[in-house]
């Protein structure tokens, strides 16, 4: 036990190359099915607990308040206002090719804020974009053409 | 009880001589020589680990086993993602309160560049249906935070490129720091933008790293060392992952004020019998793996008032000779082996109070804190070191504790 470097001769150290490939299938649950079927209709719908008064998106089959189910749905608005928003200028692995801008909208009914990208807004001065995406900005819904039951079938747009 | 004993590997982007167990190693290694100790007086071993993706094999953990001699020994890993160190601590520390073990070692590496894909893997600790999609990664959920802070108190990038210039120069007096030098303002504004309003320089390296802590009951540490580091707070606080609920008017606490962390202090505070931080504290070590981190941190720690941070770093009082002297080591916006920087903090903070923290060494340190954050900014600890035993309750029970106090 010793850390004083080894007498031993020493030797280049070699890099083994190497790749994961991994499948999965994932259930969404009975909760997320209902919000993504009702997607495809171009709806969003919340869960809400009378107990708390608090409505949820994502939705939630448990109130994290009263620790009450949810028992009811709520369709959320159209509408809402931004919380938190980011416009992202670099590449990431896997993720969009840049620019694009994401935002936490809480939209009109609802308690709680969810996060998805904001289109249709030039990101080329990033500072500029940054102030018109600021926390309060109203903005709007929208559908892509042919809804397929995912989070990305809806996006924001400034109104 | 306190720590007799801290070791840490050199942190850069990668450690080809070694595998990650021997890298694991060397720090254990550094941290027994430390204390003192041949690892027969190890009674126990907790190690520190988050995300295995990174270096390509699972729950590596048991392939270190062996190499931090834990063999014949109780081992548990504990992994809150980045707060994991802070964790590790916490479960090393509740070993010895319980009388269960008289000395445990904390241990634990990382290496987040032998993949390419890191910000990939940090895509993938969210859920597949609704936030994996939307091109949330830890760059764009701190970024989303220090967006809707700015708006808050009206913060600059300016004023985020200063916590990254004193960050690099205070790392110049860490031999294990990653990224160090002297460089100004408009060097970091220069740096690529990566998501608003982070920059290349507002964000840690990613490195390969490994630390290790020997902690011993205070009757042990007294005999086996001259100044120990006692443990007088040590807390952990856990958040919603879903980060969207804590906005608007119904939420309650903030995504922008690090929530969560404030009540992880107070109890803390309350153990250590801490009053005015500020006065009381003369080393924090946080974790900061973005710039964006240090202001919503310092004052969820109650160093300041909210909105106030970013004024008192533009007047110097977190460089090394203000009120409080913050990263002396450079901390995590210079070195982040993600699984164990928790521990690096904890053990910076503990090298401080024992005065073995070398050119980083600030005169009469009395107390010094270390914090952790991980998750969806969803975990949190707070240690609290002294250069005295000052303890002054055990763990309160969470329910006893507001939950308007996040």
């Amino acid at each position: 036990m010793n850390a004083a470097s080894s007498s031993l001769p020493a030797s280049s150290p070699r890099v083994v190359h190497d790749e994961w490939r991994i499948r999965y299938e994932y259930p969404t649950g009975e909760v997320a099915a209902r919000f993504f079927d009702a997607l495809k209709e171009r709806r969003i719908v919340a869960t809400h607990c009378s107990a708390s008064g608090m409505t949820y998106l994502p939705p939630r089959a448990y109130c994290e308040r009263s620790f009450e189910r949810c028992d009811s749905t709520v369709d959320a608005g159209h509408e809402g206002t931004i919380e938190a928003a980011t416009i992202v200028s670099a590449a990431f692995e896997n993720l969009p090719p840049p620019p694009y801008a994401i935002a936490y909208v809480r939209l009109d009914g609802v308690s709680t804020a969810m996060l998805n990208f904001v289109h249709g807004i030039d990101l080329s001065d990033v500072p500029a974009a940054a102030q018109r995406l600021q926390p309060g900005t109203r903005v709007r819904v929208a559908f892509v053409d042919h809804p397929q039951g995912q989070v990305t079938d809806f996006y924001y747009q400034l109104t | 009880m306190a720590v007799i004993g801290v070791g840490q590997t050199a942190h850069r982007s990668r450690h080809d001589d070694k595998t990650y167990p021997e890298l694991v190693q060397q720090a254990v290694v550094l941290a027994l020589e430390d204390a003192g100790l041949h690892p027969d007086q190890i009674d126990a071993v907790v190690f520190s680990m988050a995300q295995t993706t990174f270096m390509g094999v699972h729950d590596a953990d048991k392939w270190a086993v062996d190499y931090a001699w834990a063999r014949g020994k109780p081992f548990m890993r504990v992994n809150s993602g980045g707060a994991s160190g802070g964790s590790a601590l916490q479960a090393a520390h509740d070993h010895v309160a319980s009388g269960q073990y008289g000395t445990v070692l904390v241990v634990g590496a990382d290496r987040i560049t032998e993949t390419p894909d890191a910000q990939f893997v940090l895509n993938l600790i969210w859920d597949p249906m609704y936030e994996q999609q939307v091109a949330l990664n830890t760059v764009t959920m701190t970024a989303l935070a220090a967006q809707r802070y700015m708006h808050k108190y009206g913060t600059t990038e300016q004023q985020y490129a200063r916590v990254v210039v004193r960050a690099r120069r205070n790392a110049m007096n860490n031999p294990s720091a990653h990224l160090k030098g002297l460089i100004d303002v408009d060097a970091v504004m220069a740096s690529p933008r990566i998501a608003w309003p982070h920059k290349l320089f507002d964000i840690c390296p990613r490195s390969a790293g490994a630390a290790a802590i020997v902690l011993s009951r205070e009757d042990l540490a007294r005999e086996r060392c001259a100044r120990p580091a006692f443990i007088n707070g040590v807390a952990g606080m856990s958040n919603t992952v879903f980060m969207g609920d804590r906005m608007g008017l119904q939420a309650d606490s903030d995504f922008a004020d690090f929530c969560g962390l404030p009540l992880a202090a107070a109890e803390c505070y309350r153990q250590a019998g801490i009053t005015d931080p500020m006065r009381e504290i003369q080393v924090a070590e946080i974790y900061d793996a973005f710039s964006s981190f240090h202001f919503p941190q310092l004052e969820s720690l109650g160093f300041c008032a909210r909105g106030t941070a970013q004024y008192l770093s533009d007047d110097g009082e977190f460089d090394l000779c203000g009120q409080l002297a913050v990263n002396p080591s450079g901390g995590t916006l210079c070195s982040h082996p993600i699984g164990v920087t928790g521990l690096v903090r904890v053990a910076e903070a503990a090298r401080q109070v024992m005065h073995r923290a070398g050119a980083m060494q600030v005169p009469s340190v009395r107390n010094a804190l270390a914090t952790a954050a991980g998750g969806s900014s969803q975990f949190f600890t707070v240690t609290l070191l002294g250069d005295e035993p000052r303890r002054h309750g055990s763990a309160a029970r969470l329910s006893n504790l507001s939950p308007t106090r996040y």
